[in-house]
C-alpha cells in the first residue's frame, strides 16, 4: 500500500547515455509521426504529394519507427537491467554512434537518392529499382549499409547485455529462470527484468544475424545483379528479422511496467513459475511464428503456414494471461491515485493486449486470404506500437523527468486524450482493412477517403500530445543529469 | 456476413470486453484492498482465462485450418495464366464464367507483386502473392457476374498504386476453360 512505496532511483551507470537515447528517440518519434501524418493527409487528398515522395516517406517512416522503438526500448531495458547486472556503457556509446551514422545514411539515400523500397526492401526490388531508374544504385547501397550499421550497433548492445547476464547468473538458461522452472531451485531467482532481458538478448541476436545476412546479400545483388537470391528464402529471412526485431522492442519496453507498477502500488511483481513459463514460451514462439507474414505465399510449405496460424494464437497467451493479468492484479484496488505516468502504463498494457486481437485474427489463414496487405495490418501493429510500446516509453521519460519519484503528480488528461486520439487513429486503419483498402498506396480511391480523413484528424491529436510528452522530458534533461 | 465483417465484429467485441476490464480496474484502483485477497482472485481468473483460451481457442484455430486456399484442386477449372511486372498485369484471358472454379496461375517477371481480386462492390475476395521464379495457384469460384478489379497488394515500386487491370465474370462463360 501507499506507505510501502518508495521513490528509489536506479543506480544506472549509463544514465547520461540513457538520456541521450531517450532524447534521440523522442525527437525522431515526433519526426516520424509528422511523416505519418503527411502520408495520411496525402491519402485524404487534403495535400498534393508526388507519389515518389510518398513512398520515400513510407520507407523512412517504417524503418525509422522500428529504429526508435528499439532505441527507446533499449533505454528502458538497459536502465533497469543495469541495476541487476554489471553492464559496460561503452556498448551504449558505440550503438548510438552507429545508429546516428546509419540514420544519416538512410536519410541521404532516401531523400537525395530517391531510394524507396519500403522497410521490407523485398528482394529483388532494390536492384530492379536501381536498374530501371526509380532510384540511384548508390542510394540502395548507402541505405542498406546504413541499415547494416544500425543492426551491428544493436547486435553489439545485445551481446553486451548477454555477457552481463551470463556473468551474473551463470548462463542464459538461468537468466530465463530454467533452474527454477525445471529444477525447482530457489537460488538466484532472476527478477522479471532479467528474464525479459535474457529473452530479448536471445531473440534479437538471432533476428539481427538473419537481418544482417539478408541485407548484405541484397547489397551484393545491387552491386552484382548476377548474384541472385531465391526470392522466397529472401522473404523468409526479411520477415524473420523484421517480425522478431519489432516484437523484441516491446519486450524491452515492458520492463518499465514490471519495474514501475510495484513501486507505484507498493505491491511486488515476483518471479513465479507461471511467469517463467510464459517468458520461455514467448522466447520460442516469437522465433517460429513469423510465417504468418507469408500466408499468401502459396509456395511455402503448408506445415510452416499452419504453424504460423496456430502458434500465433498460442503466442498471445503469455501476453494476455501472464503479463496483462499480472499488471491488472497489481493495479486493482491498490489505493493509488492516477497520474500521467500510471495512466500511460495502464494504456500501454491495454494497447499491447488489445493489439494482439486483430493480429491473431489476421494470422488466421482464411481471414488473411481477404485481409492481408490491407489497412487491417497497419491497424493491428499501430495498435500495439502507438498504444502499447510508445506509452511505455513516454511513461519512462516522464518518470525520469520527475526524478523517479513515484508519488502521484497532477492529473492525467494528456494521457487520456492520447488514448482517445490513438484509438480513433487505429480504428480508421482497421475500418479501412474491413473496407478492403490496400496498404502502402500513395493514391486512394474516392470511396476510401472517409477513413483517411478521420485518421488524419486523429493523427494531429496524437502528434500534439506526443509532443507534450517529449518536450516535457527534453526540458527536464538538465535536472535529470544534475540529479543522476 | 463477409469474412471482413465477421473479423471486425469479433475484434471489436473482444477489444470492448478487454476495455471494460481495464475501465473497471481504473475506476476501482483508488479503493484499496489487501493485496493477498486481490492476488487470490487474480490467480483464479488467470487459471480460468488460461484454460478457456486453451480448451476453446486452440481447438478453434486448429479447426479453422480445414479451410485454406492452398489445396483447392478443381476438376475442369477455367485456367487463367497471370504474369505481372512493374506496373501491369498480363492475363491470358480476361473473361471467365461465374459458378465454375477458376485457377489463376500467378507469377512475376521482376519483383514481388500481390494479385488481389476485388468484386464489383470493391470487396477483396481472394489474393495470392506474385513472385519471380514461382507460380502460385489460386483457385476461386466467382459467385457474382460483373467486372472485377485486379489490384496490386504488395509494394512494388513508385507506381504500385497504378498497377490495375480488370476481369469480366459472365453468367454464360468466356472461353474454353
Amino acid at each position: 500500500m501507499a506507505d510501502a512505496r518508495t521513490s528509489a532511483g536506479i543506480a544506472d551507470r549509463g544514465r547520461t547515455w540513457i538520456v541521450l537515447y531517450l532524447a534521440t528517440a523522442g525527437v525522431v518519434i515526433l519526426l516520424m509521426m509528422v511523416f505519418g501524418l503527411v502520408m495520411r493527409l496525402a491519402q485524404s487528398e487534403w495535400i498534393a504529394l508526388d507519389p515518389a515522395f510518398y513512398y520515400q516517406l513510407l520507407t523512412v517512416h517504417g524503418i525509422g519507427m522500428v529504429g526508435i522503438a528499439a532505441l527507446g526500448g533499449v533505454a528502458v531495458l538497459w536502465h533497469y537491467l543495469s541495476a541487476h547486472v554489471a553492464l559496460r556503457p561503452a556498448a551504449l556509446a558505440i550503438n548510438l554512434v552507429l545508429f546516428m551514422l546509419g540514420v544519416a545514411m538512410i536519410l541521404w539515400a532516401v531523400f537525395i537518392g530517391g531510394f524507396a523500397p519500403a522497410w521490407t526492401f523485398l528482394y529483388p526490388l532494390p536492384a530492379v529499382g536501381s536498374s530501371n531508374g526509380q532510384w540511384q544504385a548508390w542510394s540502395a547501397v548507402l541505405d542498406l549499409t546504413g541499415v547494416l550499421l544500425i543492426g551491428v550497433g544493436f547486435l553489439i548492445l545485445c551481446l553486451e547485455m548477454g555477457r552481463g547476464i551470463v556473468a551474473a547468473y551463470g548462463g542464459l538458461g538461468r537468466g530465463l529462470g530454467w533452474h527454477v522452472l525445471f529444477a525447482g531451485s530457489k537460488e538466484k531467482v532472476p527478477p522479471p527484468t532479467v528474464v525479459a532481458g535474457t529473452m530479448v538478448v536471445i531473440v534479437t541476436t538471432l533476428a539481427l544475424i538473419a537481418g544482417a545476412t539478408i541485407v548484405a546479400m541484397t547489397i551484393l545483388n545491387v552491386l552484382f545483379p548476377a548474384l541472385a537470391i531465391d526470392p522466397l528464402i529472401a522473404k523468409n529471412m526479411i520477415y524473420f528479422f523484421g517480425h522478431t526485431f519489432i516484437n523484441a522492442t516491446i519486450y524491452m519496453a515492458v520492463v518499465v511496467v514490471y519495474e514501475l507498477l510495484p513501486r507505484i502500488t507498493g505491491r511486488p511483481w515476483k518471479t513465479s513459475k507461471v511467469f517463467l513459463a510464459g517468458w520461455t514460451l514467448s522466447t520460442t514462439m516469437v522465433l517460429v511464428i513469423y510465417p504468418h507474414h507469408l500466408l499468401m505465399d502459396f509456395a511455402m510449405p503448408g506445415w510452416a503456414l499452419a504453424i504460423g496460424q496456430v502458434l500465433s494464437y498460442v503466442n498471445s497467451l503469455p501476453v494476455l494471461v501472464v503479463t496483462g493479468l499480472g499488471a491488472l492484479a497489481i493495479l486493482h484496488r491498490s489505493g493509488i491515485s492516477w497520474d500521467v505516468v500510471s495512466t500511460l502504463l495502464l494504456i500501454a498494457m491495454f494497447g499491447w493486449m488489445a493489439g494482439v486481437i486483430p493480429a491473431v485474427v489476421d494470422a488466421t489463414i482464411s481471414v488473411n486470404y481477404v485481409m492481408h496487405n490491407t489497412m487491417w495490418v497497419p491497424g493491428h501493429f499501430h495498435f500495439y506500437l502507438l498504444l502499447g510500446l510508445l506509452p511505455m516509453i513516454f511513461a519512462f521519460m516522464l518518470h525520469l523527468a520527475r526524478g523517479e519519484d513515484v508519488a502521484a503528480h497532477g492529473g492525467d488528461l494528456s494521457a487520456l486524450l492520447y488514448l482517445g486520439f490513438g484509438l480513433g487513429f487505429v480504428a480508421m486503419f482497421l475500418l479501412g482493412g474491413w473496407a478492403s483498402v490496400p496498404r502502402r498506396w500513395a493514391v486512394h480511391l474516392p470511396e476510401w477517403l472517409v477513413w483517411d480523413r478521420i485518421a488524419a484528424v486523429m493523427a494531429v491529436g496524437v502528434v500534439v500530445l506526443a509532443t507534450v510528452f517529449v518536450v516535457t522530458f527534453l526540458l527536464r534533461i538538465p535536472r535529470i543529469l544534475r540529479h543522476g | 456476413m463477409t469474412i471482413q465483417t465477421l473479423s471486425l465484429f469479433l475484434s471489436l467485441a473482444a477489444v470492448a470486453a478487454l476495455a471494460a476490464v481495464f475501465l473497471r480496474v481504473r475506476l476501482l484502483a483508488p479503493a484499496g484492498r489487501d493485496y493477498p485477497v486481490v492476488q487470490a482472485d487474480a490467480y483464479r481468473l488467470r487459471g480460468l482465462s488460461f484454460w478457456v483460451l486453451v480448451l476453446v481457442g486452440l481447438p478453434v484455430t486448429v479447426w479453422l485450418l480445414r479451410e485454406t486456399p492452398y489445396e483447392a484442386k478443381a476438376t475442369e477449372p477455367q485456367v487463367v495464366n497471370v504474369s505481372s511486372a512493374m506496373w501491369y498485369w498480363d492475363l491470358d484471358r480476361d473473361t471467365v464464367e461465374a459458378g465454375r472454379p477458376v485457377e489463376f496461375h500467378v507469377t512475376s517477371t521482376d519483383v514481388n507483386h500481390g494479385f488481389g481480386l476485388y468484386d464489383p462492390s470493391g470487396r477483396l475476395v481472394a489474393q495470392t502473392q506474385a513472385m519471380p521464379g514461382y507460380i502460385n495457384v489460386l483457385t476461386h469460384v466467382f459467385e457474382e457476374e460483373g467486372t472485377y478489379r485486379v489490384l496490386c497488394l504488395e509494394y512494388c515500386g513508385l507506381v504500385h498504386h497504378g498497377m490495375e487491370t480488370a476481369l469480366t465474370v459472365t453468367a454464360t462463360g468466356g472461353g474454353n476453360g
